[in-house]
Order: C-alpha cells, then structure tokens, then sequence
C-alpha cells in the first residue's frame, strides 16, 4: 500500500446554519479544502452523510455534491455508519489513495440538521439505533448515554462534576475554534444547573444539533510533496463493529468497537498508544469522553473522569483530549464530525490550528475516534507528521 | 397627518402562573420565567373572543374619542388570528355592537401578529387620504398555543381600539413604514387547532431581522434616532424579545417600560404592540414621540412614530387605564379551568 497524506482541509461554519443550504455548506467547505491544498483537479470524492434524507430530504448525496461543486462527471459516492460517517469516508479515501486506485480523492462530511424541528431531529438519529429493540421502546440516544452514565458511576464512582469537567474543557478549547457553534467558556456550576435531559445528562451535558461540512484532501505523499503545502501521513486506520444495540452488549461501561478499532488502527501504523500525543474522540455526550479514553486505553477504567478533573486532558495537559472543541462546543453535525476531527489533528500536526489552541510542543502523532450510534461502530485514525 | 382620535383597550381578568402550566407538563418553571422573562399570562373566559374583547376596546375609545358620532365611522378594521369565524367578519358584529352600522366598510385583517398594527394604518390611511372622517383599527385576540409547547406559557388575549381621524387628535400619526419578507417562522394551516414555529429561527432569522428591518428603515427615512424618542413599543411575544430588540436599536428599558406589558399579559398576537401603545399613551405628556413596531410572522412589520397632542390630559382618564386592567380585579386560576376556559377538553358534542 502506498503511503496516504492528508494535505488540505476546509469546513464550512457550523452553527444553526439558516442561510446556507445542504449542498451550499458542502461547496464551502469543498472549495476551502481545495484552495487551501494546492490540487487543480479531483479523483474521487466520498461524502460521510448519515440522514441527508431525513434531516434536508435530499439522498443521492455524492452526486449532487460533485454537481454543485462544479464537478459533475466525479466518481462520487455517500458513505454512511450513523455518526461515524465522516470518520468512514476518510477511511474509503484513504484505502482508494493507498490502493492506487486514484491519486487525489476528497474526503467529506456533511448535515444539515435544523430544517426540522427538535422532534424530528431525535427521530432521524435514532435511526443509529436499534429501532426494533431500543427506539420503539422509548430509548433515545440522551436516554441509551444516561442508562451508560449511570452503570458508570455506580461501578467506579464517577461524578457529574467529572462529566462537566468534559464540557467546560471542551468549551474552552472550542472558543478558541472559529468555526465552532458556540464559542464560550461555561463553568461546571453552569452544566450542573443546567436543564435536565435524561438523567444524569444535563443540556450541557450534551452535544448540540448542528448544520455543518467538512472536507480534506487525501492524496499521495509524492503529489503532497509537489504541491508545497504542510501535510501529514494518516498511518493507520481501523474500524469495528459491535451489537448495535445497548442491551446486547456485556459491559456498558466500555465501547469495545473502540477498542478494537484502535487495535487495528495501532497495528497497521506500527505504533503503540504512548506514540501518540494527542487525540480528537466522540464526546456526543459527557459521558462518551470518559468512557472512550477508558476504551481506547488511555485511562484504566473509572479513572479518565478524575483525570480530567485534575485537568490531564486539557490543551496544556499531559494529554491534551478534543483541542477542537470536540462534538460538545464545536457541534455536531454528524456525518461531518469524523473529517472534523481528522482536520483538528492535521491541523495541530502542521502548527496551524487557530486562535492559541494549538498544543504546545509541536506533537508529531495524532489520534481520531469517531463513533457510530450509542458505540456500534467506531473508527480511529492515526496521523503523523510528515 | 392623520392620528388618533380615541382609545381604548381591554384585557381579560384571568390569569394563570407560568409555574401552574409547567407543574402540568414537567416543564421547569424557573428556567421558563427567566428565558422567556414570563410570569403569568390573561386567560379569555368561554364568553369571551375577538369580537367581544374588540366591542370593550371600542367602547373605551369611544369615550375617549368624546364628541365622536359612531354613525360618522367609514370603516373598520380588526386584525386577528383568532377571529372567531372562518366565514363571516368579526368587524360586522363590533360595527353593529357600537351602533356604526349601516353605512360603513368593513374588514377583517390577518398577519399573524401584526394583524392589528395592519388594521390601524390601513384606517388611517383612508382617513388621510379623504374618504371619511373617522376609521376605526381594532387588535384582538384569543391566542392559540399548543399544550405544552413553550408557546402556551405566552399566548394570551386582549385588545386594543383605536379610531382614527384628522382632528382633535389624541396622537399625529409622524410617519410609518412597513417591511415584509416572505419568511416561514410560525403558521397554522386551515383546520389546525395551534401554530406551529421553527424555534430559534423564529427569533433570529424573523422577529429581530423582520423588527430592525422595519425600525431602522422608519428611523432612517424620519431623520429620527432612538435618544428622540420618549417611549418605544415592541411587538411582544414573550418578555425578552422586546428587551433585546430595543436594546440593540439603541433605545433604553425605561422607554419601553410603560409598554412593555408580556412579563405579565403573555403575548396577545395581534393586540401585543397595540394594547403596548395604550398603555403608553395612558402615561405620556403633550409633545412625546413615541416609536412602535409590530411583528407578524411570516413575516412583516409596521412601525410607526407618534406625537402626542395636548388632548392626552384631556382624554387619558376618561375611562379605565390599560395598567389597571392589569393590576385590578385579577383572578389566578389552575390549569383544569384554563383547559375549559380554552376548549381544551374534548366532549362527544
């Protein structure tokens, strides 16, 4: 297999998006990738988009993608696993660059969440879950995290203090994201006070519903080199699976889909976890950070919350976790979050991450982990400087 | 210009807490009050509608109109969204109510909230361009919101009438100007009970835009800026929404005090900004300007500046004052009575 960079990226604005359609926040995002690259030219796309057609009614995504971006003729295609989305199209460009099958291939994400309302929102992603077994019985996702939350705390203690530790964090990561949906520091006394969702979930507890996109250009290493442009290597890739339901699983206080997916990413890269400095993880809840960090073996069980108490995880920590933003203050919008979080790590590997969030001591090895549903799919990337 | 020779305004003397709606859905009192800046809101009890609460506001104005003949009204107008009927006009029965009928135009208006401000332009538009000496523009309404829906801690009811004339005016109407964008933020299709809205975009996107569109244009086209301005009147949908918008067109708290009636009148749609200038009037001195705007989703807005008259200390106290209504003879009731007061419990007939 060859060897596969990352040498541009672009995202569009996130937030509540109301000017700017579906396929608008794809070309913004697009275009600023391209120019921010270097190529004249595409191979392949592959959009990470989990409900185009329940969110903005528009499926048959990789073809009006490549249309309004001008591209029409592009071999385009949709990858969809839930909020994974992002992190699997990065992972079919990768494969299709190293194969040598094409040579520059754009890796996207997009959603355009807040054309339906609030209900329509939690019935769309729902779709992530088990609908016969988990969703026509009530469950949402708030619901299935809350039940993770609670097995957590009993079993090692963890507190509400330690879940909003992971927002205050993240929020003051992402105030420093110019792209990020809401760009403000909060407190833990602002989480804890905060409406209750599902128990032990507060509101701030919680990522937000997001319009948003996100693309990278994936190529070569001799192309990255041509165009002049700062790129890193993505070194390793794996992804897992699980029961896709909560209730089948053995533990809920572990994702082991990501676990897995690490293993696999590792393997391939011919690293081991202390390679690696910093990383971007699925914080869709509080509760998802901790458990994640725990899953992924960074934290022994039941440690990742006091840790991040004790501020380890912060961008000036010993191991700076989601220097984004993650999910919590940058947003969500799922199917782009995955290429979100491998921008966050090409960026702070080339020194350009912006607005005094890039980790000190130029780190030379990055980590994403983006996940599907309540944890049936996971995907990992591990990127290095060039 | 043309202006206003009398009025008048009502509101029902129900009332319900926001903590009793909240107790009934689970909904968190605290955070309601605070981020909507509501405490209670008027209930209309089962006899009372648009047309009823627009025959009280017409009498008041009657009064204070003084020497008005209502026989010498051409036209009137009441803009709702709750008028009572799909087919037949409120306005006939108000006009038969107050003894205008036979010789006189009628018509009811519908724009979501500024369904009344629509009303009073366009009767003051007729009198200043000659057609008659007197018009009449009436805001009413019985709000609908949906059960447990944020709108339901706000929709109220009330109204406000206003007859309009070229002499012995109340208030000289400066200048108006009207904006509109076609903009889906809030609706209720034919047959449905409640509106629906798109949250956030519903304030953002309509009623700010919408509300600085109207504000700054008339401003502009006035020469005028807000430090000009005794008071000010936004349209109202919950108690925030006024306090932000002024605030950031430049006015001061204490020039929308007088008018700023949702923290405890709930959001009466069409009578919101309407039964504000009441209010406000009941409170100025010859010479204030006032400034107003309405909001109607959609979405569009009137705004309008006003200049008192020396009649006001003439006039002001001739009947009930629109902070009375509020302050005197209120009755609190539970949510079962509001949900018979508002037909909200289905019977087989």
């Amino acid at each position: 297999m060859r060897d596969v960079c990352i040498v541009g990226a672009g995202m569009s604005k996130w937030g509540e998006v109301w000017r700017r359609s579906f396929r608008q926040l794809f070309v913004d995002a697009a275009t600023a990738a391209i120019k921010d690259s270097g190529v004249d030219h595409l191979d392949s796309l592959y959009v990470g988009c989990m409900s185009g057609g329940l969110f903005a009614q528009q499926e048959h995504v990789g073809a009006i993608c490549a249309d309004y971006l001008g591209m029409a003729g592009l071999p385009a295609m949709r990858v969809e696993s839930a909020c994974a989305s992002g992190g699997m199209a990065l992972r079919a460009a990768f494969i299709e660059v190293g194969s040598g099958v094409s040579d520059i291939v754009m890796a996207s994400g997009l959603e355009k969440m807040t054309d339906v309302d609030g209900d329509g929102a939690t019935a769309a992603l729902a779709g992530a879950a088990d609908q016969e077994y988990e969703v026509f019985h009530g469950a949402t996702f708030p619901g299935l995290y809350a039940m993770m939350a609670h097995a957590h705390m009993a079993k090692y203690g963890t507190t509400s203090e330690m879940m909003a530790a992971v927002a205050v964090k993240n929020h003051h990561n992402g105030a420093m994201n110019p792209v990020a949906q809401y760009p403000f520091e909060i407190t833990v006394e602002g989480v804890l006070n905060s409406v209750m969702v599902a128990d032990p979930l507060h509101i701030l507890d919680c990522s937000p519903i997001t319009d948003g996109a996100a693309a990278a250009i994936v190529t070569t290493e001799e192309i990255a080199k041509k165009l002049g442009k700062p790129y890193v290597k993505i070194i390793g890739s794996g992804v897992a699976t699980d029961t896709i339901a909560l209730a089948q699983r053995d533990d809920m206080t572990t994702i082991k889909a990501a676990t897995i997916a690490a293993d696999r990413a590792f393997k391939m890269a011919g690293k081991k976890l202390s390679d690696v400095q910093f990383t971007e993880v699925h914080d869709c809840f509080t509760i998802s950070e901790l458990v994640i960090l725990e899953s992924l073996g960074l934290y022994e069980p039941g440690k990742a919350g006091p840790a991040t108490l004790a501020g380890e995880t912060a961008l000036d920590g010993k191991f700076p976790v989601n220097s984004s933003g993650g999910l919590k203050c940058k947003g969500h919008p799922v199917g782009a979050t995955g290429v979100a979080q491998a921008i966050e790590v090409f960026k702070q590997l080339t020194g350009q991450a912006e607005g005094g969030r890039q980790i000190p001591g130029s780190p030379k090895v990055g980590m994403t982990h983006n996940m599907g549903g309540s944890g049936a799919s996971s995907v990992v990337h591990i990127m290095e400087v060039a | 210009m043309a202006g206003i020779v009398g009025y008048g305004a009502h509101v029902p003397r129900h009332r319900i807490k926001v903590e009793e709606i909240a107790k009934v859905w689970g909904a968190d009192a605290p955070s309601y009050k605070k981020g909507l800046m509501l405490r209670e809101k008027s209930v209309p009890p089962p006899d009372m509608d648009t047309i009823t609460l627009s025959v009280e506001a017409t009498r008041r104005a009657l009064i204070r109109a003084q020497n008005v003949d209502p026989k010498d009204i051409g036209a009137i107008y009441i803009g709702s969204e709750s008028h009572p009927y799909a087919v037949k006009p409120s306005g006939t029965t108000v006009a038969e109510a107050i003894g205008a009928t036979p010789d006189i135009h009628c018509a009811d208006f519908e724009f979501a909230c500024k369904a009344g401000s629509e009303a009073m332009f366009v009767a003051m538009s007729h009198v200043d361009a000659g057609h008659m000496d007197y018009a009449l523009g009436i805001a009413a309404d019985t709000s609908q919101g949906a059960p447990s829906d944020a709108l339901e801690f706000s929709a109220a009811a009330g109204a406000a009438a206003f007859i309009m004339g070229k002499e012995n005016l109340i208030a000289e109407c400066v200048d108006t100007h009207s904006y509109m964008t076609d903009m889906p933020d809030f609706w209720r299709r034919e047959h449905e009970f409640y509106p629906q809205h798109a949250g956030r975009f519903t304030g953002e996107e309509a009623y700010f835009a919408t509300t600085k569109g109207a504000s700054n244009a008339l401003l502009k086209k006035s020469g005028m800026k807000p430090a000009d301005f005794k008071y000010a009147i936004f349209h109202q949908p919950n108690g925030k929404f006024p306090q932000r918008v002024s605030r950031e067109l430049g006015f001061t708290q204490e020039q929308i005090d007088p008018g700023w009636l949702a923290p405890r009148l709930g959001n009466t749609y069409s009578g919101a900004s309407p039964i504000g200038l009441s209010a406000t009037l009941d409170v100025s001195d010859p010479g204030d300007m006032i400034f107003m705007c309405s909001y109607g989703s959609g979405a569009g807005a009137d705004s309008f500046i006003w200049k008192v008259t020396d009649r006001i200390n003439e006039v002001r106290d001739l009947t009930v004052r629109t902070h009375k209504l509020l302050d005197e003879n209120v009755t609190y009731i539970d949510y079962g009575t509001y949900a018979k007061f508002r037909h909200k419990i289905k019977k087989n007939y």
